[in-house]
């Protein structure tokens, strides 16, 4: 990350030849690759898990398989969409923030809510459903 | 008072901002299109496991597939990389070829998501048929229609910079089009671990 603060630095010091500010650090071969394995490693591993199913209880691999998916956005953003706290002023990490707490509170709160409905509803006999519209 | 004087009036505090605000404001617009995204997950987390008595995710479900198709995302986000880094070289016949690489696999990518709606819909598994999937058609028919229109965005790219160079406007669009591209393989990874290897674990 501090590689790519000192990029940012030096394009300030060494003039305005590519309209500076407007096209962000590209990153590097190096930061891409890094990424670019990192990611198959991290999407292999989930798909083996489930696939080979490696381990008896599916609870511990829905949360592993989930871990994993979680590393490997983090991955993403750092080495591919080059997301630091500097771009943009800041402004570019404040919206993402911003937007994961709205992400975290539409989905835990629709999952919470509507699995509380559901194991409240009233149950349906076999009657009922087959009367369904 | 006259242009230059307006500027340095303004600029007098010395602050850093940008002087074009595009990326922000394409930032903020992904921002914008991760909400949307959302939605349509914690629909699918809500409907996902209403079957209707029909078809479920483990009889519909290939992983194989699923794995391939993964791949070829990863791999279009890899090679547009590379694109931006020869466009940084200002080498622009070796970005126009990374591009249509990326462009190539982003339409495998799509080809593969219409063979498996096309089978899905041959089996009878309609968007229709159940609450799960409606959601999951909708879910991913959403995302596979960003990356189609991501293909569009790219080949009007490729032209552009193919007529006109790597111009500072034409750098703008294609480091646009990058967040873009990365955006949707993020979503994927969503895709992939929260509907297919998620829903076949159920």
């Amino acid at each position: 990350m501090s590689a790519a603060h000192d990029e940012h630095d030096a394009r300030h010091v060494h003039g305005h030849d590519r309209g500076h500010g407007e096209a962000e650090a590209h990153g590097s071969f190096k930061a891409y690759m890094t990424g670019f394995v990192l990611s198959v490693v991290l999407t292999a591993i989930p798909f083996w898990l489930v696939m080979g199913g490696v381990i008896a209880d599916k609870q511990v691999t829905t949360l592993i398989i989930m871990a994993f998916a979680v590393v490997q956005i983090f991955v993403h953003m750092i080495y591919f969409l080059h997301m630091n706290t500097s771009s943009e002023g800041g402004w570019n990490m404040l919206a993402l923030i911003f937007t994961l707490v709205l992400v975290v509170i539409t989905l835990s709160g629709s999952l919470w809510v509507m699995y509380h409905m559901n194991a409240n509803m009233m149950p349906m006999s076999v009657h009922d459903m087959r009367n369904m519209p | 008072m006259s242009a230059d004087e307006a500027i340095s009036y303004y600029d007098m505090k010395g602050e850093h901002h940008p002087e074009n605000g595009t990326m922000l404001g394409f930032w903020l617009y992904l921002m914008s299109d991760c909400l949307v995204f959302a939605v349509l997950f914690a629909m699918y987390g809500v409907l996902g496991g209403n079957y209707a008595a029909g078809p479920g995710p483990k009889e519909l479900f290939e992983l194989p597939v699923v794995a391939v198709n993964t791949s070829m995302l990863l791999f279009s986000s890899i090679t547009y990389g590379f694109a931006m880094l020869e466009m940084a070289r200002n080498r622009k016949s070796a970005t126009l070829s990374w591009l249509a690489i990326t462009g190539l696999f982003g339409a495998a990518f799509v080809g593969l998501e219409l063979h498996e709606f096309a089978h899905l819909i041959s089996e009878g598994a309609v968007p229709q048929r159940s609450a799960f999937l409606s959601s999951f058609f909708t879910l991913v028919g959403t995302h596979g229609l960003h990356v189609s229109f991501g293909i569009v965005w790219l080949v009007t790219l490729m032209v552009q910079v193919g007529k006109g160079g790597l111009t500072v406007e034409n750098r703008r669009r294609l480091s646009c089009l990058s967040l873009f591209w990365h955006f949707l393989d993020v979503v994927w990874i969503g895709v992939f671990t929260f509907v297919y290897l998620m829903g076949v674990l159920r």
